[in-house]
């Protein structure tokens, strides 16, 4: 294959390695946002909740922003119809995450009457920005074509995409979380799985029927026998969760990675068949990676770097885990 | 009725002014942190440890505030100047790459441990997580610096079929006016930071807080003000006769220069008229701005009637001397309460309250230097290559009318929050007693800490 194919082919994986890593970390975050429960006497809980994702939001946030990084620097006119179609779904996702990222730093420092403001604050901001992701991606698979049906469609994978959130946000709780608040976390992850559940079967179905190339690209012949072990990897992590959160919590805290463990490989195999019905479709519909992708020597300007800092990134990603492993404590800045 | 052009330029220009104010704290802040934990790490003396642990709750915030409207920076290029990306996107976008790849992670990843992590790993390693935030956002600096000198002095490229390619790396980062542009800015960082550090001690030490913290921490803000303003004035003196060379047009804006002189005087204050083509109520020094341009008496500057296009002369012209104007402040601030300090006076009453004034100075002159620059440019977006006026998005008027109106609304609120709740910390922290229990048990205590968040 010549660079002019290949790079394009790379480009794509990493990028698709990006948002994935974003779903799952931003993920639990979001999740967590969304999950604060309201009540004034409640307050340490929410503490407790944010303490669990303080020292990480500001690097899994960053994954969003390499992956619309890498869709600029490697699809530059991809980068710009998806905008161009998003553009007011993207402004209000960029106010959701401005909300809720200052709130969660406000909260902690504003005058003591305001802390109950930023904290709705930093739970509506949380929700507003799942809801208008989930949004975007419908609009995405879809092609963007206008109509109420596509909108119908939008507002389903809102929801859906909400629900899978708040479900690894419990599934993170039930983690780095103990007694009441973990018995908590394991009701609204168990909630949150069915709903999921419900989710993706209905995006699954949509999909299916309003796109019948994808349809076609599944049931194909020889291949179907390969790729139908996606949805079985995911139906068995949802069967998996689902019996998991109705038995925990274990003692001595055993399983309690679990759910989170299958959240994330529910939300890999969503994400493996989202690829897999549009490959090599860069906006499903009207442009292909290999139409849309930048010169190749500047890929691989940008590529020999990645291959470089991406490794290490990982390396001290992993570390600042490590480091604060174990359940959260309240957070104090020293 | 503004049309898409100009709400998107607006909405650029509102969105990037909000983004730069918390970097432009926290690139030098950062270091100024990793100063205070080393010093501590080497005498052991609590007060630095006091002092690092009030300001790395005011970096905190200001960098929560720099992350989210950085987030919005990302998706601009998209959403409101497509054809930026189209024309040149095989530079631009590997350079942001580059950013996000070397310096954003770092700063986040390490950040989480600056903050929370204190008693969870050891002190060398803790002093080392502040020390690489530091060079993250440097770095961050430095890429993104590149980018925008490489706009207004392109280089290392070929145009084909109207899309700009590479010839060679080193000459795109390394451009003309990138190493001017990059320690302008540090050092504009510097002085933002100093001030900012200086007049918040200033406003604690008001406030009766006679804690030996916030006196220390005036000093390193004084001090370093005071010699970074004298490299700031030589720095940006080199930078003149860069753009100088590179793009006449805009000199002759800020200078006034309507029509080439020999021996241009230095206006100290004129209101250009764009129509009549001159200025009205020139005040100025004979022959200074040609001497500080050409290094010579009676050298020539171009008029600007002899260019083919040039910038809005009066925003460049007021905003040059807002920003040298509120240099030239800084430097007799700094130096006079430097003198003052190195007799070991006390400061007097008024010159606290002027070193409050001062806080935000450093925003003031930043912004102003970075809408000459960038309004020096127009109508170019990349000088010679792209248009302004070609590269924005076909979207329609009412879509960007939101957004702006939205983004604007989020940030008067956000920055009213900010300035209070960061006066807000500095008046809750005149009342804690000079020996927290936190001092004694920095290094050796259990996992688990109590207390709520703070
Ligand atoms: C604390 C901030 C600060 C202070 C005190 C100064 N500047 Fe500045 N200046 C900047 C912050 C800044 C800046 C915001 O950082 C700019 C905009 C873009 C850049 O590279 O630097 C800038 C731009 C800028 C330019 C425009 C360069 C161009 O158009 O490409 C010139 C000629 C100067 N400066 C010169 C000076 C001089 C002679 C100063 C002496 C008093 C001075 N600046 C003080
Ligand atoms: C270093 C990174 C920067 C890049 C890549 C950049 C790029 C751009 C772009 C794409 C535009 C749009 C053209 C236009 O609106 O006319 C612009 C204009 C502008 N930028 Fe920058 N900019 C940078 C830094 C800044 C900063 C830090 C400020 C202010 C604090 C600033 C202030 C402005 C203003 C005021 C305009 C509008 C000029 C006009 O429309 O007349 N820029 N710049
Ligand atoms: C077109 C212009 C710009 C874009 C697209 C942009 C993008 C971003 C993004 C996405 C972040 C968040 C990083 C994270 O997740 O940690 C950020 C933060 C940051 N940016 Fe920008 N930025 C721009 C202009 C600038 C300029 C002009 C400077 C300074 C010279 C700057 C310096 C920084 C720094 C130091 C941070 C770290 C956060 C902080 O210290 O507050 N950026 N930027």
């Amino acid at each position: 294959m010549s660079e002019a194919t290949l790079l394009p082919v790379i480009f794509i994986g990493l990028m698709g390695l990006a948002i994935l890593v974003y779903a799952l970390l931003d993920g639990y975050d979001l999740g967590v946002g969304i999950l604060l429960p309201m009540k004034s006497d409640e307050e340490h809980l929410r503490d407790r909740m944010i303490a669990s994702i303080g020292p990480f939001w500001d690097a899994n946030e960053t994954w969003l922003v390499l992956a619309v990084g890498l869709l600029l620097i490697a699809f530059p006119s991809a980068h710009s119809l998806v905008l161009y179609h998003l553009y007011l779904p993207a402004t209000f996702m960029l106010l959701g995450l401005i909300l809720r990222g200052v709130a969660f730093d406000f909260r902690a420092k504003a005058a003591v009457s305001h802390k109950y403001l930023w904290d709705l604050g930093f739970k509506s901001g949380s929700l507003l920005t799942t809801l208008t992701q989930g949004y975007m991606l419908g609009k995405y698979v879809t092609g963007f074509i206008p109509g109420w049906g596509a909108e119908v469609f939008c507002l389903l994978s809102a929801l859906g995409v909400t629900a899978a959130y708040t479900l690894i946000g419990g599934a993170w709780l039930v983690l780095k979380t103990e007694s009441d608040l973990q018995g908590r976390a394991i009701r609204w992850a168990r909630n949150a799985n069915r709903l999921t559940f419900l989710g993706v079967i209905a995006v699954c179905l949509v999909n299916l029927w309003v796109n019948p190339s994808v349809f076609q690209r599944w049931f194909e012949f020889p291949l179907v026998m390969f790729v139908l072990l996606i949805p079985a990897i995911c139906l068995a992590a949802f069967m998996g969760n689902e019996w998991l959160l109705r038995k925990l919590p274990f003692p001595d805290d055993r399983y309690c990675a679990y759910p989170f463990a299958f959240t994330a490989m529910i939300f890999t195999t969503c994400f493996t068949g989202l690829a897999f019905s549009f490959y090599p479709a860069i906006v499903p519909g009207k442009l292909t990676i290999w139409e849309a992708a930048s010169a190749p020597e500047s890929l691989q300007f940008i590529l020999v770097g990645a291959l470089v800092v991406v490794p290490v990134i990982l390396i001290y990603t992993a570390y600042a885990y490590w480091v604060f492993r174990g359940k959260a404590s309240d957070l104090k800045y020293h | 009725m503004l049309d898409t052009l100009e709400l998107s330029r607006i909405q650029f220009a509102a969105n990037i002014s909000f983004h730069i104010l918390f970097p432009t704290i926290n690139i030098a802040m950062c270091w100024v942190l990793f100063f205070f934990k080393i010093r501590h790490d080497m005498t052991q003396n609590p007060v630095w440890m006091r002092a690092y642990r009030f300001w790395v709750k005011v970096f905190a915030l200001t960098f929560a505030l720099g992350v989210v409207s950085g987030i919005t920076m990302s998706f601009q290029f998209g959403t409101n100047w497509p054809g930026f990306m189209e024309t040149v996107g095989n530079i631009a976008g590997p350079l942001l790459g580059y950013e996000v790849l070397t310096a954003f992670f770092l700063e986040a990843t390490f950040l989480g441990v600056m903050l929370f992590g204190i008693n969870r790993v050891p002190p060398k390693l803790h002093t080392l997580a502040t020390l690489l935030v530091a060079l993250g956002t440097t770095m961050s600096a430095f890429w993104i610096l590149a980018l925008n000198s490489w706009m207004h002095t392109p280089a290392g490229f070929e145009m084909r079929e109207g899309v700009a390619h590479v010839t060679s790396w080193w000459e795109v980062i390394f451009n003309p006016s990138f190493p001017y542009r990059l320690m302008h800015m540090l050092v504009a960082s510097g002085l933002t930071a100093a001030f900012f550090v200086a007049g918040i001690s200033a406003y604690r030490i008001r406030k009766g807080d006679t804690k030996r913290a916030p006196l220390l921490a005036l000093k390193t803000g004084i001090f370093m003000a005071a010699v970074l303003m004298p490299l700031q004035i030589l720095v940006g003196d080199l930078h003149g006769l860069n753009t100088f060379e590179h793009q006449p047009q805009k000199v002759s804006a800020m200078e006034g220069v309507w029509h080439t002189e020999q021996g241009a005087p230095l206006l100290l204050f004129a209101i250009p008229d764009e129509e009549a083509q001159k200025n009205h109520w020139e005040i100025g020094i004979p022959h200074m701005a040609s001497l500080i341009l050409t290094h010579t008496f009676n050298g020539e500057i171009t008029g600007l009637t002899e260019f083919e296009a040039h910038p809005p002369v009066k925003p460049l012209f007021f905003g040059f001397r807002v920003m040298v104007g509120v240099g030239l402040l800084m430097l007799a601030t700094a130096w006079f309460t430097s003198l003052l300090l190195l007799k070991n006076k006390t400061l007097p009453y008024w010159l606290l309250r002027h070193l409050e004034v001062m806080t935000f100075s450093g925003w003031v002159a930043t912004l102003a230097g970075w809408y000459v620059t960038e309004i020096g440019r127009q109508p170019w977006l990349v000088t010679g290559v792209l248009r302004t006026a070609d590269a924005v998005t076909s979207l329609p008027t009412g879509n960007v009318g939101t957004s702006l109106v939205l983004y604007l609304l989020v940030y008067a609120g956000l920055l009213t929050a900010y300035v209070h709740t960061v006066r807000l910390l500095a008046r809750k922290s005149v009342e804690v007693e000079e020996f927290e229990v936190d001092d004694h048990a920095t290094h050796d205590r259990p996992l688990i800490e109590e207390g709520a968040s703070s």
